[in-house]
C-alpha cells in the first residue's frame, strides 16, 4: 500500500526507453521515501518484461496479460490502472509524457479525481506548508515542469489527493540498472476482473510502427536548425555537415513547428534533452525553452545573422553569419584538415 | 438502425497567450512575464480541430458545428473567430468560479456545460493548448462525460453506421482506429490547417457578441440583436450548468502551484568569430585539434 507505480510502455514485448527511465527515477524516489516501487505491464506478449524491468529495482511487477490489451487503447488500460489504485491506493504514480502516456494519465487522474502534472523535467520529494489552510504535509512529490512557452519553471504539488501523478518525456530522466539480481516478484492479475467487454470501444484497424532512426539523445555530435534556417530545404545543410562530422540533426520547437524537420528532432523542454560534447546551433535565437534541453552540451557554437541572439550568452564559439555561408564552410575546411 | 448522417459537432477551443513568439520584451525586468506584451490567440490546435469539424459538416450536410469556449468575457474573440471560420454558433463558460483552474477543474467545468447542451455526436478539440501544453483536458472531459477518447488525431477519414474512423499520428508511426459515436477526438497540430475567415461569415457575425456585452453595445446596434438571433451568443455561468462550486477554479484543483521559478542562464565567456574562410578554418582546426571532431 501506499507505493510508487510506474506504467510501462510495452511495444512487441519490448519495455520502452522512457519507462525505463522512469523506473530509474522512481527507484530513487521509493529510496527516499521509504517505500516500494511496482510496476504495471498491460498488453500482450509480455512473458520477457520481467526480466527487463526488475534490474531497475521493481518489487512488484503486476502483469495483465490479453491479446485484446495490445494495442493500446483508452478505456480498458484506465480502467484495469484505475481499478489496480483503487486497491493499492498508491502515493505517486508516474507514466511516459508520450502519445499514449498522455492518453492514459489524464483519463485515470479524472477517473480517480488526482491530480497530474503534465511533461515534468524534474520529480523530487519534499515538504509543503499551506499557510492559509495552515497545514503541513511532508514527503510531497514535487513535480517540476516548465511553464508559459518555458520562460518560468514550476513546481507543482497535489497536497490533498492520491496518487500524485505525473509524466515525464523520454530522454529527460535518466536509465540506469539498480541491481541485476533485483529481488522483485510478478504478479499475474485476471483481467477480467478489471476490465468489462465495453471498455473495447475502440478498435484499431491499422497500425504502422517505425523503429525511430533518429537518435539525438545519444549522439555526441548535434547540428540543431532553429526557425533562422528558414525552411525544409536549408536543413539539407545540416545534414550535409551532420554526415561529414558523424553528427544527428536536432531542431528547436519553432523549426518543427514549422514544419521544416520531424518533431523526433526536437530539442528542449518538450523535446528531447541532450548532453552532446558538441552542439552547433544554427539560427537558433534561444528561448529558453530550448535553452534548457541542451545547455548543458560540453561545446556550443552558435552560427546566426543576429549576434545579439539570447543563445549566444551560452554560446563558446559565436559566429555571425548565414548558415548557407557558414556550414559548407565547415564541411569544405573539415575535409581540407582532416586530410 | 435508420443511419442518421447528419451529427452535431462541438469544438473545444481556448483563448491562450501566444507562448510560441516570447521574444525579449515579453520578459519584465523583473524577470515575471509580461502578459500584455503577448497577443491573444485562437489555441493553435484548437483551429486544426475546427477544420476537421468544418469537414465533417462539409462531407454530411445537415451537420453543425458548435464552439464551446471557456474563459473570461474577452475569450468571446475565439468564438466570433470560429464564425468568421463557418462555425454554426457558440457558447462562453464564463464566471469568476472558475478561476484559476487547473485541468481537472477545467475538465469538469466543460463537462457540465456539455452535459447541459447535451445534444452531440461528437466532441473535438486540439489536443493541447499552448500555455499549458499538458494536453489533459480532452481525455478528462471524455471520461467525466463517461464516453471514449481518440487522442492525437490526424484527420478524421468517416462517420459510417454511427462509427468514426479517424487516422492517428503517434511518435513512431500512424494508426487508423475505429470508435462508436458519441467521443471525444484530439487533433494534432500536424492536421490540415484551418481554413481562413470567410468574407461572407464575417459580414454576417461581425457583430456576434453575448448578452452582457449587448448591455454595454451602442443604442443603434439593440435592434439589429433583437431581428437577428444568430448574433446573439450563450453565456453560461456556473449556476447555468448546475456545477458543484467546489470542484470549480482553484477549490476543485487537485494540484496547486508551490513554486515559480524565472529561468535565468549563466552567461558564457565567448569567442565571437566572423563567417571569413580563415575564421571558420582556424574553428574547425581546433575543434579537431582538441577532438571534439574528427
Amino acid at each position: 500500500m501506499n507505493n510508487l507505480f510506474v506504467y510501462l510502455e510495452i511495444e512487441d514485448g519490448v519495455v520502452a526507453d522512457v519507462s525505463l527511465e522512469l523506473l530509474t527515477k522512481g527507484r530513487t524516489l521509493a529510496n527516499t521515501l521509504g517505500c516500494h516501487m511496482e510496476a504495471i505491464a498491460a498488453g500482450s506478449g509480455l512473458d520477457k518484461v520481467g526480466e527487463q524491468v526488475l534490474p531497475y529495482g521493481v518489487d512488484v511487477l503486476h502483469v495483465f496479460e490479453d491479446k485484446r490489451l495490445f494495442p493500446y487503447t483508452s478505456t480498458p488500460h484506465t480502467a484495469i490502472v484505475v481499478n489496480l489504485f483503487k486497491e493499492e491506493k498508491p502515493q505517486i504514480a508516474l507514466m511516459g509524457a508520450t502519445s499514449l502516456g498522455r492518453d492514459l494519465g489524464p483519463r485515470v487522474s479524472s477517473a480517480l479525481g488526482s491530480g497530474l502534472t503534465a511533461d515534468c523535467t524534474s520529480l523530487e520529494i519534499g515538504d509543503h506548508e499551506d499557510k492559509r489552510a495552515k497545514k503541513n504535509y511532508t514527503n510531497l512529490l514535487y513535480q517540476i515542469r516548465p511553464a508559459f512557452g518555458g520562460n518560468i519553471v514550476a513546481t507543482i504539488v497535489n497536497p490533498e489527493c492520491r496518487p500524485q501523478m505525473a509524466t515525464v518525456r523520454e530522454g529527460v530522466m535518466k536509465k540506469e540498472i539498480a541491481d541485476p539480481n533485483y529481488p522483485g516478484k510478478v504478479v499475474t492479475h485476471n483481467v477480467n476482473d478489471y476490465v468489462q467487454e465495453t471498455d473495447f470501444a475502440i478498435e484499431v484497424i491499422n497500425r504502422q510502427m517505425e523503429k525511430s532512426e533518429i537518435n539525438i539523445k545519444d549522439a555526441s555530435i548535434i547540428i540543431a536548425g532553429g526557425y533562422g534556417v528558414g525552411s525544409k530545404e536549408n536543413f539539407q545543410l545540416l545534414h550535409n555537415l551532420a554526415d561529414v562530422l558523424g553528427g544527428e540533426v536536432g531542431a528547436s520547437r519553432a523549426a518543427t513547428d514549422a514544419g521544416f524537420t520531424e518533431d523526433d528532432r526536437q530539442i528542449g523542454q518538450t523535446g528531447i534533452t541532450v548532453r552532446p560534447k558538441l552542439y552547433i546551433a544554427c539560427g537558433i535565437s534561444g528561448q529558453i525553452q530550448h535553452i534548457a534541453g541542451m545547455e548543458e552540451s560540453s561545446i556550443i557554437i552558435s552560427i546566426n545573422t543576429d549576434e545579439n541572439a539570447p543563445i549566444n550568452a551560452i554560446a563558446d564559439y559565436v559566429i555571425t553569419g548565414s548558415i548557407e555561408e557558414v556550414l559548407p564552410k565547415m564541411i569544405t575546411y573539415y575535409k581540407k584538415n582532416t586530410k | 438502425m435508420i443511419d442518421n448522417m447528419n451529427f452535431k459537432i462541438i469544438v473545444l477551443a481556448k483563448q491562450v497567450p501566444d507562448t510560441r513568439n516570447v521574444g525579449k520584451n515579453a520578459m519584465k525586468a523583473d524577470g515575471t512575464v509580461n502578459r500584455s506584451a503577448l497577443p491573444a490567440i485562437f489555441n493553435p490546435e484548437d483551429l486544426n480541430a475546427l477544420e476537421q469539424a468544418l469537414r465533417l459538416k462539409e462531407a454530411y450536410p445537415g451537420s453543425t458545428v458548435t464552439l464551446l469556449t471557456m474563459g473570461p468575457g474577452r475569450a468571446v474573440e475565439v468564438l466570433r473567430e470560429g464564425l468568421f471560420r463557418g462555425a454554426d454558433n457558440g457558447y462562453l463558460l464564463s464566471d469568476r468560479a472558475f478561476a484559476g483552474a487547473d485541468t481537472l477543474a477545467t475538465s469538469y467545468a466543460l463537462s457540465m456545460a456539455l452535459r447541459k447542451i447535451k445534444d452531440f455526436d461528437l466532441i473535438i478539440g486540439g489536443r493541447q493548448a499552448i500555455d499549458g501544453d499538458t494536453a489533459q483536458v480532452g481525455p478528462q472531459v471524455a471520461e467525466k462525460l463517461g464516453i471514449s477518447q481518440i487522442t492525437y488525431a490526424e484527420s478524421i477519414d468517416k462517420i459510417e453506421n454511427g462509427k468514426i474512423t479517424v487516422r492517428r499520428r503517434l511518435e513512431r508511426g500512424i494508426e487508423t482506429v475505429v470508435g462508436k459515436l458519441p467521443l471525444v477526438v484530439t487533433v494534432n497540430g500536424t492536421a490540415a490547417a484551418c481554413r481562413p475567415r470567410n468574407a461572407k461569415f464575417v459580414q454576417k457575425y461581425k457583430y456576434a457578441i453575448t448578452p452582457s456585452e449587448q448591455e454595454k453595445a451602442a443604442e443603434e446596434l439593440q435592434p439589429l440583436y433583437k431581428n437577428r438571433p444568430y448574433l446573439t451568443l450563450t453565456e453560461l455561468n456556473v449556476k447555468d450548468v448546475d456545477a458543484d462550486i467546489n470542484a470549480c477554479g482553484l477549490s476543485g484543483s487537485p494540484t496547486k502551484v508551490k513554486a515559480v521559478q524565472n529561468i535565468i542562464f549563466q552567461a558564457k565567456e565567448n569567442l565571437k568569430l566572423d563567417a571569413s574562410n580563415d575564421a571558420i578554418e582556424g574553428l574547425m582546426k581546433e575543434l579537431i585539434a582538441n577532438h571534439t571532431i574528427g
